[in-house]
This record gives C-alpha cells, sequence and structure tokens, in this order.
C-alpha cells in the first residue's frame, strides 16, 4: 500500500523538524543538522494494515509451532533407514531430511515473525539520549573516601601491626588449599611420553590379519601395519598403546637406503618406523613406493623413508622414530628393543 | 581254444594280430595319455605369447625395451606379473601417452584378448601375480563392516574415506575408485602400481582384499544412497567449509541486505 491511497484525514499532521536546529553558517559550519522529521509506517496510520501485519506475525509464530511438532512426529514416525528423492539435493536419509526441515522451518519462523513484528508494529520514533560521565557526584566520592578512613581508624588496623600482618599471611596461604587440590586432576605422567609397549623379544603382529608378520611376508613396495604382540583391539588399555606403539613396515631394496643406522636397523631392508608424525602426532601413512616419501595427511610434513625418515618438507621437526628390528628363531619379525627417541609429537624437555 | 589254433596259419591271421594290436594300442593310449591335451594347451599357450610378444614389441618395446628389461623410460617388467599387465592396460594407463608425475586413467586401446596376450608374455619373463579369477574379486559373501575397518586402515589415508581420492606431492594424485571394475581394484592393491605401495597376499588376504571391494561396492557403487544428501564431492571438510561460508554466510548477508533496504516506511523517500 503506497501513501497515495490513505485516506487525507489519517495522514498525520505535518511535523515540525524537531531536530534540525540549524543550518552550517559562517559562524558555526559544522552545525548539527538533528535528526530528519520522523515518518511514519502504514502500520501506524491505517489499522488495517496493522492488523494484517499482526495476523502475519502470528501465522509465523504459528507455523513454527507446527514445525516442532512436525520435528517430534518425524522423530517418532519416520524410519530410520528410509531413503527418498528430493529434487536438488538428490538421494537422502527421510529422517535426516524431515528433521533438518521441520527445525529449520521452526527456527526460521520464529526470526521472521519477530524481524516482522519489529519492523511493522514496534515503535519506531526516533529518540536522542544523549551522554553522560559514569563517575559518581564529588560528594558521593567524598563521603565514601571519609567513610573508609573512619573504618580503618575504628578497626585499629593500623596501630595493632601483629593482627594486620598475620591477617595478611592468612588471606595470602588460604588460597593455597585450592592450588593444591589440583593435583587431583589425574596421575602425573612419569616417564609415559618416554615409552611405548615395544620391547626386546616382542613380535610385530600383522593389523589387517592379527597374524605375526615374517620376512619373506613382506615384499619390496608393499606397506603393511603392525602393533606390538599381546595387544589386542579389545583391551581397555587398546587406543593408549596402540597411539604410541603403531607402525609402518616397509622394504626397500638395502642398496637404496642411504642412512647407515636406518640399515642396521632394518631386517634385509624391512624397516619399522613410527606411524606417528612428529609434528602434531597424525597418523601418517601416505607412502609412495617409488620414492620412498611418506606424507602426512594433516601438514603435508614428508619424510624420507629411505634416508633415516629425514623431513624434507613441512612443518615436522623430527625425523620418524626407527624400530629396530629381527628375526626371532620361530622366523618371525621381532623388536630388538623400544624406540629410541619419544615418539610422536616433539615436546618442551625432548632428550 | 583248438579252432584258433588250428586256424593260426590261417592267411588272415597275421592281419588279424595286427588289427588287434592297433586297437589295443590306440584304446591304452587314448585312455592313459592325457599328456595329449596338455601339449594342445602349451601349443595354444605358447601361440599367446607369440602374439602378446608381436604386441609387446609394437606398443611396450620403445620404453621398456625390447626384453622387458627396462629402459630410462620405463621400468623393467619381469616379474611384475599378469596381474599388472590387465590393471596398466586394462585401465587404459598403459601405454601411456607422455611422461609425466603419474600416467593417469584413460580410454583402452586394447581389446581383452589382446590383454591377455600381453600378460601371458609379460608373466612368461618371470614369476608374478596372476589375474584373479570372478571367485576372488566378486564382493559376494564378503564382511562389508570389516572391509570398511580394513580401507580405513590400509587405503583412507590418500584414496579418502569411502574412495573420492586425493592428492600426493608433485602433481601425483591418489585416484577416484568410483565405477572402477572390483578386478582392477584387486590388481591393483596387488601389484602396486606406480606410486602406490602394494598390498601383497601375505600381508592382505584374499578374503580381506574381498572385504574391501564389498566396502567399496556399499559405500561408492552405482546404487549408493547418501544418508546426507548432497555429498559436494565426498571430499570432507574443504568443500563442506567452502559451501558453508559461501552459501550458508552468503545467504544470511543477502537477506540482511534485503532486509535493510526496504524501508518500511509509507512514504518511499
Amino acid at each position: 500500500m503506497s501513501s497515495q491511497d490513505i485516506p487525507e484525514e489519517n495522514l498525520p499532521a505535518e511535523q515540525d523538524a524537531h531536530g534540525a536546529v540549524g543550518v552550517a553558517d559562517d559562524k558555526d559550519p559544522f552545525a548539527d543538522p538533528g535528526l530528519p522529521p520522523h515518518e511514519h509506517r502504514v502500520q501506524d496510520i491505517d489499522e488495517r494494515a496493522a492488523k494484517r501485519s499482526e495476523r502475519v506475525v502470528a501465522m509465523l509464530f504459528t507455523l513454527s509451532m507446527l514445525a516442532t511438532i512436525g520435528f517430534i512426529a518425524a522423530y517418532v514416525g519416520v524410519p530410520h533407514d528410509k531413503a527418498i528423492y528430493v529434487f536438488p539435493i538428490g538421494h537422502i536419509n527421510a529422517l535426516n531430511f524431515s528433521l533438518g526441515l521441520t527445525l529449520g522451518v521452526a527456527l526460521f519462523s520464529i526470526g521472521a515473525g519477530a524481524v516482522h513484528w519489529a519492523r511493522t508494529l514496534m515503535s519506531d520514533v526516533e529518540m536522542v539520549d544523549e551522554r553522560h560521565p559514569i563517575e559518581a557526584p564529588p560528594e558521593v566520592r567524598a563521603k565514601v573516601m571519609d567513610d573508609w578512613k573512619q573504618g580503618a581508624k575504628e578497626s585499629v588496623i593500623g596501630r595493632r601491626k601483629l593482627i594486620r600482618n598475620t591477617m595478611l599471611g592468612a588471606l595470602t596461604l588460604v588460597p593455597l588449599a585450592g592450588v593444591v587440590l589440583l593435583r587431583d586432576l589425574g596421575p602425573l605422567p612419569g616417564t609415559k611420553l618416554r615409552h611405548t609397549m615395544w620391547r626386546k623379544g616382542l613380535q610385530l603382529v600383522n593389523m589387517n590379519t592379527n597374524e605375526p608378520l615374517r620376512p619373506e611376508d613382506v615384499a619390496v613396495g608393499s606397506l603393511t601395519f603392525a602393533k606390538p604382540e599381546g595387544l589386542e583391539e579389545h583391551d581397555e588399555e587398546f587406543q593408549t598403546e596402540i597411539a604410541k606403539a603403531a607402525l609402518m613396515i616397509v622394504r626397500i631394496q638395502p642398496d637404496n637406503i642411504k642412512d647407515k643406522r636406518e640399515l642396521e636397523w632394518s631386517h634385509e631392508g624391512i624397516v619399522a618406523y613410527s606411524k606417528i608424525c612428529t609434528h602434531v602426532g597424525c597418523p601418517i601413512s601416505l607412502y609412495e613406493q617409488q620414492t620412498h616419501h611418506v606424507l602426512c595427511p594433516c601438514h603435508q610434513s614428508t619424510f624420507d623413508l629411505s634416508d633415516g625418515a629425514r623431513v624434507i618438507f613441512g612443518p615436522a621437526g623430527h625425523a620418524l622414530p626407527q624400530l629396530r628390528i629381527g628375526v626371532n628363531e620361530e622366523g618371525y619379525l621381532e623388536a630388538l628393543g623400544d624406540f629410541e627417541e619419544p615418539v610422536g609429537p616433539a615436546f618442551w624437555e625432548r632428550g | 581254444m583248438k579252432k584258433l589254433s588250428a586256424r593260426r596259419r590261417h592267411p588272415l591271421a597275421a592281419l588279424v594280430v595286427l588289427l588287434l594290436a592297433l586297437a589295443a594300442t590306440g584304446g591304452l593310449y587314448a585312455a592313459f595319455a592325457p599328456a595329449d591335451k596338455a601339449q594342445a594347451d602349451e601349443t595354444a599357450q605358447s601361440l599367446t605369447i607369440e602374439e602378446g610378444k608381436k604386441l609387446y614389441a609394437v606398443g611396450c618395446a620403445s620404453c621398456h625395451g625390447t626384453g622387458a628389461q627396462g629402459t630410462t623410460d620405463g621400468p623393467s617388467l619381469v616379474g611384475v606379473g599378469a596381474a599388472a599387465v590387465d590393471f596398466q592396460v586394462g585401465t587404459g594407463r598403459m601405454p601411456a601417452q607422455q611422461p609425466g608425475a603419474q600416467v593417469p586413467r584413460k580410454k583402452v586401446i586394447y581389446t581383452q584378448a589382446e590383454i591377455d596376450q600381453l600378460a601371458a608374455y609379460i608373466s612368461s619373463l618371470g614369476a608374478g601375480p596372476a589375474v584373479p579369477t570372478k571367485n576372488q574379486y566378486s564382493p559376494e559373501g564378503a564382511d562389508i563392516a570389516k572391509g570398511g575397518e580394513l580401507f580405513r586402515t590400509n587405503c583412507a589415508q590418500c584414496h579418502n574415506f569411502t574412495g573420492k581420492g586425493g592428492a600426493l606431492t608433485h602433481g601425483k594424485f591418489a585416484p577416484s575408485l568410483e565405477g572402477v571394475d572390483p578386478k582392477h581394484i584387486y590388481e591393483a592393491m596387488q601389484t602396486g602400481p606406480q606410486n602406490m605401495p602394494s598390498f601383497p597376499d601375505t600381508t592382505l588376504s584374499e578374503q580381506n582384499k574381498k572385504d574391501i571391494i564389498a566396502y567399496l561396492d556399499a559405500v561408492n557403487g552405482d546404487d549408493t544412497e547418501s544418508p546426507g544428501g548432497l555429498e559436494l564431492g565426498g571430499l570432507g571438510p574443504v568443500s563442506e567449509g567452502l559451501f558453508a561460508w559461501v552459501f550458508g554466510l552468503g545467504g544470511l548477508i543477502a537477506i540482511a541486505v534485503w532486509l535493510a533496504a526496504r524501508t518500511a516506511k509509507a512514504k518511499k523517500s
């Protein structure tokens, strides 16, 4: 509805420019132009329009209520494994779609109703609220200072030093009780960060088959993941232990191994490296078998497995720790000790 | 007996004996000589190898050398096995079009019969993994959940959680596994083409491979239904975040601009 349709008697009287205190002139080139004259909305002058706005807002709020009831009904009624086809999205789980749609409508209708209410029916008269200092008046401040001095004098704290000093001591020590309780947040880490489950004689078990690995199982160019013997997935400590003990086994032609220590710690070219990135501990296993590079998926740190797992790119600060391996009497691969250095991300006291 | 004995000097006796002896020899030979079939097979096999050798000389020898011993342009093919040939040629990767970071999948230019001949020639040069049978790679009777676990342990780091592929270094990439023949997936695991490490039967058993193929078929097959609707490429947080920033935040900004641009006043200024 435009202003032309409004009956003449309903239009408000022409208003003064109540904020317009002046215009810029020679004397005051930056005069405050004040607020423009207030203009009315259709709803302010036409009760029918206001009624209509009220109905729209109420309808949006009602729609929200219905959508919420629809959400509950969908949660109860729609089977969780049913798929439907919805045009621009394609195939989608019916429950996900109905829950998302109803909750979305319920929330959006509340917002849209509130915005329409504020724009059309709530008062939109411009108001000026001048700033004022936030400090207390000088007489109140003087009174408070006087009271403070009076109190200090009456408590004799300035005269009886023993009381003052012991009180300060007591107040200083009391928070220590709370600090000491923080000790109960958990056990101290001890040397956990420096040790893994690996020790001399522990067999390397293939994560896929749960069988101990033999050297002839590991072909050149293959990639295998291993865990220590005796660690099973249903063990309570499995996640804690595998997070440090996970191994990546690759076989490289001994002639292609550039690092002397790596060759010495391998078994006929089979090398076992920690699978935990030394940057922030992501499982690292994007292995390129022709280049012998292994990449971390998180921040693209790249290690050269044919050269002592040296870092050749990315934010990692240390080479991957290598596990020294050999073969036991039964012909299975076994560890010849724990990792020499802590696995995973560097920490401040790392040796 | 007397009758027979009396006629032993009959002029036709020699002929009868000869016929009997011939029949016995022929019958015995037919009964005890299965080597006959093998002989024929071997001839067919050597013919296949011969054909393969001819195809090899035309299509492959320029890079891999006349005896498949490898050159600076291509690796040695001795001992790679029939499975590697079937994968590389069967997916169109070989013959390579141009040198580069990685040889991509493209249109297959040999027929399956020619690929088999090439594979027979290459596997005659040195023992290697054979082409898997349908029984080995068909996803029937496999454990999909176990396959998912194995996929996430061994494959997902490069190929993404549902096999949509991902980037590697210097222009190399792990290709998407969508629409790849189960046979080729099996062969790739077994032989480790290009920079992919291999997963031989000794470390990833035949049943494990079957499970992985069944998992891929379940999450990435033709009739897979995504419970989340729009997949946005299935690439994870990058495309999903981009969508949320562009369309989610963009939509909110558009609504805010639209609201502020429309005045509620009766007189339009």
